[in-house]
């Protein structure tokens, strides 16, 4: 069975976000990238720990991305993904990349695909559920366990008010959330190895964009905590009336 | 027409739903059109609920199979998106939203924009709409351009709103046949809030971190919130440490709130923490450390020790519901 793990490059969680060219672009100067961690520790990692078990035999890397983002493919490499395939395009939406991770994914007859639940960036939790839609495949959300036995895969997934463990068949897309596997750090072998490991870089395919951005803007952080005596709780129980509303 | 996705959760309409048929009606009256909602096994009573929240037309659907495999209930709303002629559907963006309104956009090829947080503006054929980004730190503007639109809803971004029961109700059977499910439910695990309004929908949250020392320390929160009829949370340590159950997780890994008031103590404030809080309307932070980088994003901040100043909180919240009936 191969895997395919979609990979999304991201600003670090600590990043100041900052736009640019009249607040249309997020900009990037001086920021450090990295896989988005929903990617990285759950899907990618878990899809290796299948590999390590014997039960696939290959891992993919996809990223949809600009050949800044090859630093970031590689730290995939170092984790031990067998290769990489980087699809040449500035992605303008999340339809866009699952286009190109479904398209991929059925011309070379992956089993398996694995993406996270969403991006830190974007936030749109869609692309699981796009690929699949597009394959025409089954999709598991939120999927915070995922076992494979021969054709099979049983996952158990997050849903309103608990979580059922579903059993599906092969080929399925799985969108990965906490639970599912552990952080790794890449060792010196591994980072050693990704450096001859290939990435193919392809052309894009798929039509115009179905949204774009037209705007950022940085949402107003709370400017003052107005700090209270620990001996006032009334005051803060009215403050909560009065001032803010809540109660 | 607009069609909107509603669900019904634990014997109710999910309170995520109403907001969806509200913000359906006000898209459908700047369009000059109207709003059909889809429904599945729905009583009578829930059927009215859905009217009174704006629906002037309710696809009732009888399906036990549609919410097991997304596959099924994506084909379901497909057939009904053409059935009414949708324009535009409306979901929630929680976990059912998120399942099926990506695969049902990709299959209409619309575009979507997930988590939305405001009325779209529309010019001409296309759509403005604004949801957050980078984990609450920013917002953007996207433009759908696509002939059918689809926009899933962040919870708790407006009140629900309810008036006179329009509606008309009819049956709608869903072809299956075409749709062949490879997924099989093997178990249900449902997670006990005791009581408490699910996370997701909560408008009062109560939530406690490491600063508790240790998951025998968790009465005081449970009272507080049990005072306010809030809801309890918890920070990632305490779910990792299983002090408290995984479903109480909020943050970037565990579960992103927004409700009205979210009380925090015992939690310093890491930036994955405040990335599942930071769309709460008011903040409150009890904690000990006064650099606790919390207090930076919080609206009242309370410096000191948590098991003696969260006592005195509930006993201010007592007697202030006391004086108010």
């Amino acid at each position: 069975m191969k895997i395919l793990v979609a990979i999304s490059n991201v600003p670090d969680t600590t990043t100041k976000i900052q736009f640019a060219d009249g607040d249309t672009k997020f900009n990037s100067a001086g920021v450090t990238y990295i896989i988005n961690p929903y990617d990285e520790w759950y899907a990618l990692v878990r899809a290796l720990e299948l590999k390590e078990a014997n039960l696939a035999s290959k891992v993919t890397i996809l990223h949809v991305g600009l050949p800044d983002s090859d630093a970031t493919i590689r730290k995939g490499l170092a984790l031990g993904a067998d290769d990489a395939v980087r699809v040449d395009a500035d992605a303008p939406d999340a339809y866009f990349v699952a286009e190109q991770i479904a398209a991929y994914a059925k011309a070379n007859a992956y089993e398996l695909v694995l993406v996270g639940k969403e991006t830190i960036n974007y936030n749109g939790a869609s692309v699981g559920a796009m690929v699949a839609g597009i394959m025409d495949l089954p999709h598991i959300s939120m999927a915070t366990k995922m076992e494979v036995s021969g054709a099979k895969i049983t996952a158990e997934h997050d849903v309103d008010g608990g979580s059922r463990v579903v059993e599906c068949e092969l080929p399925v897309v799985v969108s990965c959330a906490k639970g599912m596997a552990e952080q790794r750090i890449p060792n010196m072998r591994g980072i050693m190895a990704a450096r001859t490991k290939p990435l193919a870089v392809v052309p894009a395919g798929g039509g115009s964009a179905l949204t774009t951005v037209k705007s950022y803007s940085l949402n107003p952080g709370r400017t003052t905590c107005k700090m209270i005596g620990e001996d006032n709780m009334d005051e803060l129980v009215q403050l909560l009336h009065t001032e803010a509303k809540v109660i | 027409m607009v069609l909107v996705y509603t669900e019904i959760n634990k014997g109710r309409v999910k309170k995520a739903s109403l907001e969806c048929v509200n913000y359906a009606a006000h898209i459908a009256q700047a369009m000059g059109t109207s709003v059909t909602a889809l429904v599945n096994n729905a009583d009578a009573a829930q059927l009215e609920e859905i009217g009174k929240a704006g629906a002037t037309k309710i696809l009732s659907v009888k399906n036990d199979a549609l919410n097991d495999d997304s596959m099924l209930l994506s084909a379901a709303l497909e057939q009904a998106a053409n059935t009414v002629g949708a324009k535009v559907i409306v979901f929630a963006f929680d976990l059912a939203g998120k399942a099926v309104a990506p695969r049902l956009a990709a299959k209409l090829k619309a575009g979507l924009v997930a988590g939305a947080v405001d009325y779209p503006v529309i010019n001409g054929s296309s759509m403005d709409v604004k949801k957050n980004v980078f984990s609450g730190k920013a917002s953007a503007v996207y433009t759908i351009h696509s002939e059918v639109k689809v926009i899933s809803l962040l919870p708790n971004s407006f009140p629900v709103k309810l008036g006179e029961n329009k509606s008309s109700v009819s049956d709608f059977s869903v072809d299956l046949s075409a749709v062949k499910s490879k997924l099989t439910v093997k178990e249900v695990k449902t997670t006990s809030s005791g009581g408490m309004v699910p996370l997701p929908e909560a408008e009062l949250v109560v939530s406690a971190g490491r600063g508790l020392k240790g998951p025998e320390n968790w009465g005081i929160i449970e009272d507080l919130a049990g005072s306010l009829g809030a809801t309890t949370a918890c920070s990632r340590p305490v779910s990792d440490m299983h002090w408290r159950p995984h479903h109480e997780h909020v943050g970037q890994t565990g579960i992103a709130i927004r409700p009205n008031l979210y009380i925090a103590v015992g939690i310093s404030g890491a930036i994955q923490h405040l990335a599942g809080v930071n769309g709460s309307k008011t903040i409150v932070v009890i904690n000990n450390d006064k650099e606790a980088p919390f207090f930076k994003s919080a609206d009242y901040g309370v410096v000191g020790d948590a098991f003696t100043i969260v006592p005195k909180l509930t006993e201010a919240i007592k007697k202030f519901k006391a004086n108010q009936n």
